[in-house]
């Protein structure tokens, strides 16, 4: 392609790819209800539309789309450490798909923000009136800031194809982009736990701690690789691309190792503030803990380091079961940890629903168009061949 | 020095008559009466209801005895709402203490409802840009609903007709709480908000315990912001330390890869 040709030029005359299936038929349909479901709610606001009240100001979308979202994505900072600052070159295979599923987990996160958000019209304010005392403060300026940098990331994939000419800034331009969209995630990811430490009076002790937001950040880090596995499992079977076991094995042993420090330093704590006997009180509390710390951490620490691993069917396995414990977990600290202290009661309504899973659809299509266009599965550089292990 | 009311729970005889003067002074829309089991009306702060007084019965000395408290925003001395506030929309101000709440950079979030330790702040939730709404100690820094700011006391004490509110200066008002609990065996021997989430502006006594209120019984004394100033005053150190460690770990590995490729032989790290 000529680099001489306009911009916009190349991006007509590229040839883009998209292909219908019915699988992608049923997405476009979810994802077309959750945009009219989005509209409407930015129409008449969130009374009519959602569940939420004064006891329960917070519901499905910041539990779902952003607590949990953010946390799924987190395979995109956790891959590029791996790859691209200790350059571990035999992961490179997954390192382009991992970060496109952070980028696009991101962009539905702030839409999801975006929805829930009363004053959405205000949602700038935070740049200039700085509540610099909030932690919240912090979540907004490090989501803001690596959703930007994650997009101009990206740009190196995309320039490969379109926009050729500026291929060469944004890969000179990358290991910076690279450290920087590390240390983002780093502070936010736990700022997200953090968020919950003014409510110590509210968030049952099973959950709330004074390392809230390193167990966050902690679990941010070992569900990227859970999220790997599932993820290439399905991209494996949509896009004939297999990942090799020894890589993904390789990823749920680290993953592994920081499970077992996680599950240490929340015993450390619980045992330290006096509350490790909550967990095996009988109450409601209690036994959604156990679930959560038994099937998300226990059962995957034991099938990371057992044969299990080498087998597709057990990589699977660990990826359902980390990503699922990890989404029961935020939910659990959304939910169950505070519905003792806030009490009455929250069921998220029909157009909650309709617009989390839209956002959901509109991420896979989107992933599919990128997968389908530019070099995000199949990725080799060169220069790793010869690093590979 | 900032203000305060001290509320007398048993001087309360559940009027409402402060709830009237709320509506009435901030101009707040009212709605048809709704009780939640019992003359508590409406049940809860709402979008439009800044004050609401909590009439309960309530089992004491084998008998039954009815107590009214009226519940309201404490004005905390270190409001966890504020701090809460990513946009500074809700804002301690030193002189009178009153926590006021600017909607013009309010951004919705909610944060602070759930932040709040007595679970104060309301919400519009029928509107289409709906706002926050909570007691301002009717303390208007644009002069429409100010009375603090004249040297006036809010309406709902001023209106109070058995002296159960009494406004004044904090710490005078503490000593007063004090006084009136040592001089008379029936009062609990506690003053809500002296010590509660780091101090508040508004002063309870009773005679029956504070949960009646709807008060938390865990409420802890450490002011609440700085929980989230113990886990903020890392972020610069981390990022310039996790920065340069993550440089120097970049240059450090790309140049062992370099090296090994050029002996051509693998890597194990």
């Amino acid at each position: 392609m000529s680099a001489n040709k306009g911009l916009l030029q190349e991006i007509k005359e590229y040839n883009w790819k998209f292909t219908m299936t019915p699988a992608r038929k049923v997405l476009f349909l979810l994802a077309g209800l959750g945009v009219v479901c989005m509209i409407f709610r930015l129409a008449v606001g969130l009374g009519m539309t959602t569940n939420l009240s004064d006891k329960w100001p917070w519901g499905l979308w910041i539990g779902f789309d952003v607590l949990t979202g953010v946390a799924l994505a987190g395979g995109g900072y956790g891959t590029a450490i791996i790859v691209h600052v200790l350059h571990r070159g035999k992961y490179h295979a997954i390192a382009r798909s991992a970060m496109l599923t952070s980028l696009l987990g991101y962009i539905l996160v702030m839409a999801g923000l975006f929805m829930d958000i009363g004053q959405w019209f205000n949602f700038w304010r935070p740049f200039v009136s700085w509540g610099h005392a909030s932690v919240l403060f912090e979540v907004f300026w490090c989501v803001s800031c690596y959703t930007t940098v994650q997009v101009l990331e990206f740009g190196e994939v995309v320039t490969e194809k379109v926009g050729t000419k500026y291929h060469a800034m944004f890969k000179k331009a990358l290991p910076v982009l690279m450290i920087i969209g590390i240390i983002f995630p780093t502070l936010h990811q736990s700022s997200l736990g953090a968020l919950y430490l003014i409510m110590v009076d509210k968030l049952y002790p099973l959950w709330w701690s004074p390392y809230l937001g390193l167990l966050f950040l902690m679990s941010s880090f070992f569900v990227g690789p859970a999220m790997i596995c599932v993820e290439t499992a399905l991209a494996g079977r949509a896009f004939k691309h297999e990942v090799p076991i020894h890589v993904l094995r390789g990823l749920v042993r680290i993953s592994g190792v920081f499970m077992i420090l996680y599950l240490g330093l929340k015993f450390f704590d619980l045992v330290n503030r006096g509350v490790f006997n909550l967990i095996f009180k009988g109450n409601l509390e209690g036994n959604l803990f156990l679930l959560e710390v038994v099937l998300g951490v226990m059962i995957p620490i034991f099938i990371a380091f057992s044969g299990y691993s080498n087998t597709r069917k057990g990589l699977i396995t660990f990826g359902v079961l980390v990503s699922g414990g990890l989404i029961f977990n935020r939910m659990n600290v959304v939910f169950t940890g505070m519905s003792a202290a806030i009490g009455g009661w929250y069921f998220p309504s029909i157009m909650e629903w309709a617009v989390s899973i839209g956002l959901v659809a509109i991420g896979a299509l989107v992933y599919c168009f990128a997968a389908e266009n530019f070099n995000v599965l199949d990725h080799h550089e060169e220069h790793h061949h010869n690093a590979t292990a | 020095m900032s203000k305060g009311v001290l509320v007398d729970i048993t001087r309360c005889m559940g009027c409402k008559a402060c709830q009237v003067a709320c509506k009435q002074w901030n101009d707040l829309p009212s709605s048809n009466p709704a009780f939640k089991d019992g003359l508590t009306s409406p049940p809860d702060m709402d979008g439009y209801t800044y004050t609401t007084v909590q009439i309960e019965v309530i089992e004491k000395d084998n008998d039954y005895t009815m107590r009214s408290g009226k519940r309201q925003c404490m004005h905390c001395l270190h409001p966890a709402c504020a701090s809460a506030c990513f946009a500074k929309a809700l804002q301690r101000d030193p002189k009178t203490g009153a926590v006021v709440y600017y909607p013009h950079l309010c951004v919705g979030c909610r944060y602070c409802m759930l932040a709040c330790p007595f679970d104060i702040p309301k919400y519009e939730w029928d509107k289409q840009f709906p706002l926050i709404a909570k007691c301002q100690f009717c303390f208007d820094p644009n002069g429409k609903y100010d009375r603090l700011g004249h040297g006036l006391g809010p309406a709902c004490v001023d209106t109070c007709p058995t002296g159960a509110l009494k406004f004044g200066e904090r710490d005078e008002l503490l000593k007063e709480a004090w006084q009136r609990i040592n001089r008379d065996p029936k009062y609990i021997k506690k003053v809500m908000g002296e010590k509660e989430a780091g101090g508040t502006s508004w002063l309870y006594i009773s005679d029956v315990p504070f949960e009646n209120f709807s008060f938390r019984p865990n409420l802890g004394t450490r002011p609440l912001p700085e929980y989230s100033h113990d886990f903020l005053k890392w972020t610069p150190v981390i990022a310039v330390g996790w920065g340069t460690l993550l440089t120097a770990l970049y240059h450090y590995t790309k140049r062992r890869e370099k090296i090994a490729a050029e002996k051509d032989k693998n890597v194990h790290m």
